[in-house]
């Protein structure tokens, strides 16, 4: 895991410092609202419909016991003692009075961590693959690269203004747990006649206009990439639309220009910024991979696990992961209980989670883009320890990717831009199907909700998608199904009118049902839906 | 009725204008009539509250309700944790948002 040197942990501390005295010219009335606005979104404070709400950065998700073990601690002593860990991998208070903001971020430096950069046009945190250095079918650990992306974006003095926000993903295996085709830039490492590189995806996004991205490089050598994405932002920087925000994204730009003319503006910079020294020498990019060398796994363990304790076993099934070391596997922590709010976990809950990574997983814990919690290097033999103590705290439920493992943006029960609710639809619809047998029949099916057209639930990935808006006051609630967030990515498709909250969870039944009356060997739910088409499902949905 | 409400700069609470100060309770709302936008800006330049803007809302036999339910739910809390709602007492009272 990567560790602060000297210049990372005094440029933290220079922000705290300077945040606070901010904050208190703003608190004796020197600054006005206009002014310090953009100051405290700078440092990831916004004003939620309750409260102000605090942002806090989780690099590409990954962090330690103690950088853990500090957000519980900030959410017993400034917030309502929970957080919610978010679609971003990164995770929010909800409940932060303006004046503890400068103490929280003075605690949050001194284990590593803040909220620089996690608001405004700038580029945001880094997202990756929540089984990054640990899956059997990854090229390389995709963080490394991560890491240095973090490094050169962090107060880039280029890209602190862009047109409009700016996210990349970074993956390193072909299968996406990164919605990696659903960001402004998504790249894949892959290997080509052995030397590393990534193919590059410029464009996509979700939002008002979702579109996925498309492919612009086919491969840019390891060496090159940060000359090549400062190619990209700079081209993005110079023509993105600043005159209509929502149509400043680069996904317009490249839709609107063509990907061909991006590229071929892309490739012209490129070669003007190669010859500019901007590529990290070697001896950088070896002193961050070092630091996320493997830990030391222990050789010769056993495989064998007892299965003999059914509710074991089930859990076992669903959240437990295949690991590239024998002897080890990797654990998915669901934040998901049946009628809990999706993501939310309380103190106590949060304190378990790292003390159970600093005793069984060499102290490493990922946050996933579907707000569960990863323990990355777990024993086989630990295993069943580590369920029972998670379901003793209410965090063992079996649900990974089944219909209950709901993504829910916080909507209108928190967040000042939404139109409606989204975690009471959650709540009901993993509800409705509490049934952990039937949740299984029903197989991988990933229902993602969100409570306006921003998109933050992802409701366009999600076989099922819900979106929340806003008929003439009363929340209202359309349906859409086919997406997909991984690597056959594809975008939902509207069925058709909207329902209200309890229509729409019966009409996420009848979908269901249509799939189970059609599928064939093994298909899951997107697989059918993709073979026969919206008609079935919107004629049972209406009729 | 028009009331007024924002945010209490220091703690971020939602508050309402009483006619002389701010309120966590929406029911100590007073009507402003049109004079909704003087009262914010002189509040907004005494810096004690952010952004604060003019909303409708209805007196009925209980109290004061929020014409929208983003009001309503501002005023009560997330629905979803009445625990922490200004009404953790009572468990019907998400039933008053909607
Ligand atoms: C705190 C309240 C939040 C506000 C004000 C907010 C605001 C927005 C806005 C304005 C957009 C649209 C951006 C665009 O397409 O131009 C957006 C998109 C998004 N937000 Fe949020 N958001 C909030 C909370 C969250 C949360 C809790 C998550 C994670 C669960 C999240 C993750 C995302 C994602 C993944 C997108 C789609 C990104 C894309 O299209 O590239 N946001 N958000
Ligand atoms: S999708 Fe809309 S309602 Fe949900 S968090 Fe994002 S901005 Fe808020």
């Amino acid at each position: 895991m990567y560790r602060y040197d000297q210049y990372d942990q005094a440029m933290v501390d220079a922000r705290v410092a300077e945040f606070r005295d901010q904050t208190q010219r703003r608190l004796d009335g020197q600054l006005s609202e206009e002014q310090f606005r953009p100051l405290r979104l700078m440092n990831g404070l916004y004003l939620q419909l309750h409260a102000y709400m605090l942002r806090v950065a989780v690099p590409y998700g990954t962090l330690s016991g103690r950088q853990m073990r500090m957000l519980a601690h900030i959410a017993r002593k400034y917030d309502r003692d929970y957080g919610h860990f978010t679609t971003r991998q990164n995770i929010q208070f909800n409940w932060i009075k303006l004046s503890d903001a400068p103490d929280i971020l003075a605690e949050l430096a001194t284990v590593e961590m803040h909220a620089i950069q996690t608001s405004g046009n700038c580029i945001r945190n880094i997202s990756s693959d929540q089984y990054a250095g640990v899956s059997v079918d990854e090229v390389t650990d995709p963080r490394p690269l991560a890491e240095l992306l973090r490094q050169w974006s962090s107060f880039h003095p280029e890209f602190t203004y862009l047109p409009r926000k700016f996210k990349i993903a970074v993956i390193a295996s072909p299968t996406d747990r990164s919605a990696m085709r659903l960001h402004d830039i998504g790249l894949e490492l892959v290997e080509r006649d052995g030397v590393v590189g990534a193919r590059v995806f410029a464009g996509g996004g979700m939002g008002r206009t979702p579109m996925i991205a498309p492919e612009i490089r086919d491969f840019v050598p390891f060496g090159e990439i940060v000359s090549y994405l400062e190619a990209c932002l700079r081209v993005y920087n110079r023509h993105g639309r600043r005159d209509n925000k929502y149509k400043a994204r680069i996904k317009i730009l490249v839709h609107e220009m063509g990907r061909d003319e991006y590229r071929r503006q892309v490739e012209e910079e490129f070669a003007h910024m190669k010859t500019l020294g901007l590529d990290p020498p070697l001896a950088e990019l070896e002193r961050i991979a070092a630091q996320f060398a493997p830990p030391p796994y222990e050789a010769g363990l056993a495989d064998e696990i007892d299965l003999s304790d059914r509710d074991f076993a089930q859990w076992m099934e669903t959240q437990v992961k295949p690991h590239k070391v024998p002897g080890y596997a990797i654990v998915n922590i669901s934040l998901k209980p049946i009628g809990g709010i999706p993501g939310d976990a309380s103190s106590a809950q949060i304190d378990l989670i790292a003390d159970l990574a600093e005793r069984y997983s060499f102290d490493e814990l990922r946050v996933t883009h579907a707000q569960n919690i990863v323990l990355a290097h777990v024993k086989k033999a630990d295993l069943h320890a580590i369920w029972r103590a998670l379901e003793a705290a209410d965090l063992a439920t079996p649900n990974l990717d089944l219909i209950s493992d709901i993504i829910a943006c916080p909507g209108l029960d928190y967040c000042s831009l939404a139109n409606a609710r989204s975690i009471p639809v959650a709540q009901k619809i993993a509800q409705r199907f509490a049934d952990i047998d039937r949740q299984k029949e029903l197989g991988e099916l990933k229902l993602k909700i969100s409570g306006c057209i921003n998109a933050c639930g992802h409701h366009h990935a999600g076989n099922i998608g819900i979106l929340g808006v806003d008929r003439k006051g009363v929340e209202n609630f359309q349906l859409l199904l086919g997406g997909s967030g991984a690597e056959d990515v594809a975008l939902g498709q509207i069925v058709g009118p909207g329902f209200d909250e309890n229509g729409v969870v019966d009409a996420v039944e009848k979908a269901t049902d249509v799939y189970l009356a059609h599928r064939i060997d093994g298909e899951r739910f997107v697989d059918t839906f993709r073979r026969i088409g919206m008609a079935p499902f919107k004629e049972a949905i209406y009729a | 009725m028009n009331i007024l409400t924002g945010n209490d700069l220091a703690t971020g609470d939602v508050i309402w204008w009483t006619g002389e100060d701010w309120s966590l309770h929406v029911d100590d709302a007073v009507d402003v009539g049109d004079k909704g936008e003087e009262i914010a800006q002189a509040q907004a330049a005494a810096r004690n509250v952010v952004v604060p803007y003019v909303i409708e809302a209805e007196r009925d036999g209980t109290g004061i309700r929020p014409a929208h339910i983003k009001e309503r739910i501002r005023a009560l809390g997330p629905t979803v944790r009445l625990d922490l709602s200004l009404k953790p007492a009572d468990p019907s009272a998400g039933n008053w948002v909607i």
